[in-house]
């Protein structure tokens, strides 16, 4: 029997698919991380920004003809809380610079009292700057006061980093639990396969049941197929069965009305020359019909033999019940049987193959003896197994049939060589190696042939 | 000796009537259970061939209650292969014995007279013959006190010369009568179990003569 062809896993497909969604997931986690961390950053600094930007220009007072602006130590100092960053201030009215770092950019579009914010390069480092403003009455009239705070970013990208390295922490952590995940997910939904199989491959060769055992819904259809299957292969062995032993009976029954019928000639005939061929006829009938029974029961034996049984045998049993239902034969043949031995030993097997093997031996050994012979059947037990051995008082096998017979077995039979006298041989070769054991062919030294069957015990 | 077979199969069922009606017994053929019920509700036999599968029941049914009937008379089942694996139920049911279709003659002849050696026969198969008496069943030839087992051949010859005194049969047509023993029944082999069942009746005034040309012949003195 050839192995499946594998194409794909399932296991690997679902591993790989739960880990490419993890892997997704993962990244998004670190940008999503990240870009919260940097938003709520930047908001916190903005924040100090414009309420140090507020407080300067809250303290900034008309008086006369001069504006007056109060730099609070609190308006920088809230600055240096969040960490070392360098911080610039410019104070404008309108467009005319009043105090502090001329060059410093402001965030344009700002409304009085909301401020306004924008990243910038200054001196040569970035830098985030909130702008506020707010109308005063001069003697020239309204016009906008507009104060600009500014502070370098070194720290808060220093800040940033160590967020992103730990979102990146975060992403990996959250990869690795998922790959944990994924592999236990992947192997409980794989289990109810693995089931079914040790379920359907723990069977013997004969249990055909269908599956019982609960599966999940999507396994419901190859479940249901698997079972039809074997429901479909039930039937065609049955019928197999059936064919053989039907086939048995319509080539036997007419054989035996010819041969009841040319008996009746024959005892009517005058003729010797009739009641001769007539003779020559019922004995030709009698051939094709044993022989026939035989190529069926070699169709019978290997069709169990595919599908072997494993019941527990006990030779002393076989041996017996083999004897007994021989004794009517060996009786009218006046052959004396006998069995020897009592001691047992159980093998396992298939007891209607080992019951028709033995048979066709006590057969064989019963048709080719003459009358008043003996057969004995002996059953011994050894270290290793147990033996039968069919003797008889025979003529015994011709010297040359017997290398025949062994030679032709060793070989293996062929249609053409075991049609004839060697096929019931055959069967019980093919029986009691497909039990394990072997079969021995001799001529006892006083005359009689023997065959010996060994056993191995279980 | 009279049988009753069961069996539904036509041409099975002519055939093994024809074969056992040439060995001289009497056979009524029953196709289903009715039939033999009614067969047997009015005949005693001295044994039945039962089939298992019949057109109207199961075999086993009918030797069921033929048992419970106490009815003695031997039976022997003829099965399908297929039903070999019940063979132990079939003996347990009071079968005497079974016998797996397709059927050979020569087995069914030998298990016949097996069974009804078994079972023991009844005084209608007992041959009185001069001083000597002769069991087809139990296949004894009795003398005065002796009592003599006959051997399968010898018993199946003096079977048929004691079934007619005094008719003459030819080494030719005794051998015929055993064609079912053996490939090869020679004229000589006749002539040695004429010889021993000679030496059987040495104390009887029964004797077995020969007819020269002719052949043997069973007479008393």
């Amino acid at each position: 029997m050839s192995a499946p062809v594998a194409h794909g896993s399932i296991r690997r497909r679902l591993l790989l698919s739960l880990l490419a969604g993890a892997a997704v997931l993962a990244i998004v986690v670190y940008f999503v991380v990240q870009s919260v961390a940097r938003q709520v950053a930047q908001e916190s600094q903005d924040n100090v920004l414009a309420a140090s930007a507020l407080s300067i220009l809250d303290s900034a007072r008309y008086s006369g003809q001069e504006i007056n602006v109060d730099l609070p130590y609190s308006a920088l100092s809230m600055l240096d809380s969040i960490s070392d960053e360098r911080v610039f201030y410019a104070i404008r009215l309108e467009n005319e610079f009043l105090s502090g770092y001329d060059e410093l950019p402001e965030a344009d579009g700002t409304v009085a009292g909301v401020p306004a914010f924008r990243s910038a390069t200054f001196l040569e480092e970035e830098v985030r700057v909130a702008s506020v403003r707010r109308r005063m009455s001069t003697d020239i009239g309204q016009s906008y006061l507009q104060v600009s705070v500014a502070q370098t970013l070194s720290g808060q990208k220093q800040t940033l980093a160590r967020i992103s390295q730990t979102s990146m922490g975060i992403g990996a952590g959250f990869f690795l639990v998922s790959v944990l995940l994924a592999a236990i997910i992947a192997r409980s939904t794989i289990r109810p396969l693995d089931r079914l199989t040790v379920s359907v491959s723990r069977r013997g060769p004969k249990d055909l049941r269908p599956v019982a055992a609960p599966v999940p819904s999507e396994m419901v259809p190859l479940v249901a197929s698997l079972n039809s299957f074997m429901r479909r292969l039930k039937r065609s062995l049955t019928r197999s069965e059936d064919f053989i032993a039907e086939a048995a009976h319509r080539v036997r029954t007419p054989l035996a009305i010819v041969r009841t019928k040319a008996e009746i000639v024959q005892r009517k005939a005058d003729n010797p020359e009739t009641r001769t061929a007539l003779r020559e006829m019922i004995h030709a009938i009698d051939d094709s019909s044993r022989t026939a029974g035989q190529l069926l029961d070699h169709a019978m034996v290997t069709f169990r033999l595919d599908h072997l049984s494993q019941d527990e045998i006990s030779l002393l049993r076989l041996v017996q019940e083999a004897v007994e239902r021989l004794r009517p034969i060996s009786e009218m043949k006046e052959i004396e049987l006998h069995a020897i031995g009592t001691e047992d030993s159980i093998i396992q097997g298939d007891p209607i193959l080992l019951q028709n093997a033995l048979h066709n031996l006590l057969d064989n050994a019963i048709k080719y003896s003459p009358a008043g012979a003996r057969v004995t059947v002996a059953l011994t037990r050894h270290n290793d197994g147990g033996e039968i051995r069919i003797t008889d008082t025979g003529h015994g096998f011709p010297e040359a049939e017997l290398d025949r017979l062994t030679d032709r077995f060793a070989r293996g039979a062929n249609a053409e060589s075991i049609v004839g006298s060697g096929l019931g041989l055959t069967i019980v070769k093919e029986v009691v190696e497909a039990h394990g054991g072997k079969m021995y062919f001799e001529n006892m030294p006083g005359g009689g042939a023997c065959v010996s069957l060994h056993f191995p015990l279980p | 000796m009279r049988f009753l077979l069961i069996e539904d199969n036509k041409q099975l069922a002519s055939a093994v009537v024809d074969r056992l009606m040439l060995d001289g017994h009497v056979v009524d053929h029953a196709p289903d259970i009715q039939t033999a019920y009614d067969f047997t509700a009015t005949t005693d036999y001295d044994l039945i061939l039962l089939d298992i599968m019949l057109p109207d029941g199961d075999g086993r049914t009918f030797l069921a209650q033929r048992r419970n009937q106490n009815s003695r008379t031997p039976v022997i089942v003829l099965t399908a292969r297929s039903e070999v694996s019940d063979r132990v139920g079939i003996l347990d049911l009071g079968a005497d014995d079974y016998m797996v279709k397709p059927i050979d003659f020569s087995e069914l002849e030998a298990r016949c007279r097996a069974v009804l050696r078994r079972r023991g026969g009844e005084a209608r198969n007992l041959l009185i013959l001069g001083d000597m008496s002769f069991d087809s069943l139990s296949g004894t030839l009795k003398v005065g006190e002796h009592t003599i087992q006959l051997r399968a051949r010898e018993l199946r010859l003096f079977e048929i010369l004691a079934k007619a005194p005094g008719k003459v049969f030819s080494k030719a047509s005794l051998m015929n009568h055993l064609v079912s023993y053996d490939e090869d029944v020679s004229e000589n082999a006749i002539e040695v179990y004429v010889g021993r069942l000679r030496k059987h009746l040495q104390n009887s005034n029964v004797k077995i003569t020969t007819i020269r040309g002719l052949g043997y012949k069973l007479g008393i003195e």
